[in-house]
């Protein structure tokens, strides 16, 4: 059983992908560095590194500014980013990529922007007990100010969204329904095509959080006729402080600027300013310009693997490490059964605290996070105070698995009462 | 925390990690020591680490300046619950004055295990609790 689900294919494309990641020759101590926190942050391959690093060496200058060269040359770099993005997800133009620093940006523009413009007292936003707290926070602060109601779709103990209710919850008062694509603690991928479909049907607009299947699966945007997607760079092999917000055309033009300065605008006054066209009337100052050039090297990289080979990839990998867990002494799988989740796992080991575990997995060369997950509600909802978490990538391999296991038994052994 | 050109030695491994949750730590863990309430305590805190969930209540009785009874409560990892246990013993009959100059040094001593700046935050939430408590202080100042 075991053996048939070591893909040898599946894990020799992997251990070959990870010669192009430099940190993961890294040493943990002595031990061989295995990453398994890339549900907080991916690692970056060299071809977005040396990206970076070209454009520091040889183009930087400030775009859409500028007639020289450096500035043209940095300003096509920026604008090739974003038409990379566009391809990435399938959007008919590159004019409905936003950049932004990342997903937590993104949902707090929209929430800014398109929210502040629509929602009034009696409106209902819809989100659901998965979120993270960066789809629940921005909702709660516009929701004390201008007095609409938040609503949640519960989470049932098996890990899925409980859609029981749904023709309650979403109504002729619904105005935004926003929700995690791929549950960041559960692993749960959500069934986003019905919940769009439902939320249309009475005019709502929807909201996708994309941080964790945007770097893990296949997205497109038209097929899924999303209006929002919110998704991070660093978590699909691109920088820190990259990330962007893909929407419909018709509403970035309607929505109003929520950051005022510079590139945004295309006239000021004294009395009134214009703003600048979309998507630069959302990107207010110098941008994180190398950081953009990075996102748009890993969404080539990323293409270039294929979305199709990594989601198999990860859900092979994940169905594995699954069945490896399972057969660790006192633990549990938060979550879905493998058929339904994305590439991670969260799990507890009796009597054992997920930081305790953490730190003794680290002394075993393995990274993975432990605390919770910045998804408190989830956590409540099983009755936990926090759990560990393994994520996969695609260059996880079936070994970095054994190592996570055994490491897992080594901390049984010394909290054995 | 750690930089990239100072590689960790080679001995940072289970040797560091067997000490850090050395047998005295583990026995603390399992079989927690005045884990429990006073009744009419005389001094009454709670504390979290809202990174990790950590949570500790400190409960004391004092009479003429010296800690009669001890009791904490809470839920957490190994480290900062086994703390927390063995700072009740130490208490127990201890000068309110004394208790006060408690520091950080203090808890690595009576621990008797060299700690990393992540985990040190787990150790120090009992003694944070504890000397708010004493300090009579409404909340921590940060």
């Amino acid at each position: 059983m075991l053996m048939e689900m070591k893909p040898a294919a599946v894990t020799d494309r992997a251990e070959e992908l990870k010669r192009e990641f430099p940190i993961l020759a890294r040493r943990i101590g002595e031990k061989r560095l295995v990453y398994l926190d890339n549900a907080a942050t991916s690692q970056k391959p060299e071809a977005v590194l040396r990206a970076m690093d070209d454009y520091y060496r040889l183009h930087n200058a400030n775009v859409h500014r500028g007639v020289h060269t450096l500035s043209e040359e940095a300003t096509a770099l920026y604008e090739q980013a974003r038409v990379r993005i566009a391809r990435f997800l399938h959007a008919p133009s590159e004019k409905q990529i936003v950049f932004t620093r990342g997903t937590t940006e993104s949902i707090n523009l929209v929430a800014n922007s398109w929210g502040r413009a629509n929602l009034k007292p009696g409106d209902e936003v819809l989100i659901t007990e998965m979120e993270h707290h960066s789809n629940i926070v921005p909702w709660q602060i516009l929701r004390d100010q201008i007095g609409f109601t938040l609503r949640y779709i519960p989470l049932s103990l098996d890990g899925l969204l409980d859609v029981s209710d749904l023709d309650s919850l979403i109504n002729e008062r619904t105005k935004l329904v926003s929700f995690i694509h791929v549950s960041n603690v559960l692993g749960t991928v959500n069934p986003a095509a019905e919940l769009i479909a439902a939320a249309h049907a009475v005019g709502a607009k929807v909201l996708l959080d994309g941080a964790q299947s945007v770097p893990h699966m296949p997205v497109d945007v038209q097929a899924l006729d999303v209006d929002f997607l919110a998704f991070s760079g660093h978590k699909m092999c691109g920088p820190t402080g990259s990330g962007a917000l893909y929407a419909k055309r018709e509403l970035l033009e309607a929505m109003p600027p929520w950051m005022g300065g510079g590139d945004m605008i295309r006239e000021v006054k004294m009395s009134a300013s214009k703003w600048n066209a979309v998507p630069y009337k959302f990107e207010a100052g110098t941008p994180s310009i190398a950081e953009a050039v990075g996102l748009g090297a890993a969404a080539e990289y990323l293409s270039a693997l294929g979305m199709d080979w990594v989601n198999a990839h990860e859900r092979a990998l994940v169905a594995y490490t699954y069945e490896r867990l399972g057969q660790v002494e006192g633990l549990r799988i938060l979550g879905p059964e493998p058929e339904q989740r994305s590439g991670l796992i969260s799990f507890t080991v009796d009597e054992i605290h997920p930081h305790d575990l953490a730190a003794i997995l680290d002394q075993a060369g393995v990274a993975v996070r432990a605390g919770h997950h910045c998804a408190q509600p989830i956590h409540d909802r099983f009755g936990i105070p926090a759990s560990a978490r393994a994520s996969l990538y695609f260059y996880n391999t079936t070994e970095d698995i054994d190592q996570l296991v055994s490491g897992l038994e080594r901390a049984v052994q010394i909290f054995a009462w | 925390m750690r930089v990239t050109e100072q590689r960790p030695p080679a001995e940072r491994s289970w040797q560091l990690m067997d000490d850090l949750y050395r047998e005295a730590i583990l026995d603390h863990y399992r079989h927690p020591r005045r884990k429990g309430h006073i009744e009419d305590a005389d001094i009454h805190y709670y504390d979290t680490n809202p990174f990790c969930g950590d949570e500790i209540t400190i409960e004391l009785k004092v009479e003429d300046g010296k800690v009669v009874d001890a009791a904490f409560d809470g839920q957490g990892c190994a480290i900062s619950q086994a703390t927390a246990s063995m700072l009740m013993e130490e208490i127990l009959g201890k000068d309110i004055e004394e208790v006060k100059t408690w520091d950080k040094e203090f808890i690595l001593d009576m621990l008797g295990i060299e700690i990393g700046p992540v985990r040190l935050k787990c150790a120090l939430l009992p003694l944070k609790a504890l000397k708010a408590g004493v300090w009579g202080l409404e909340e921590w100042p940060e």
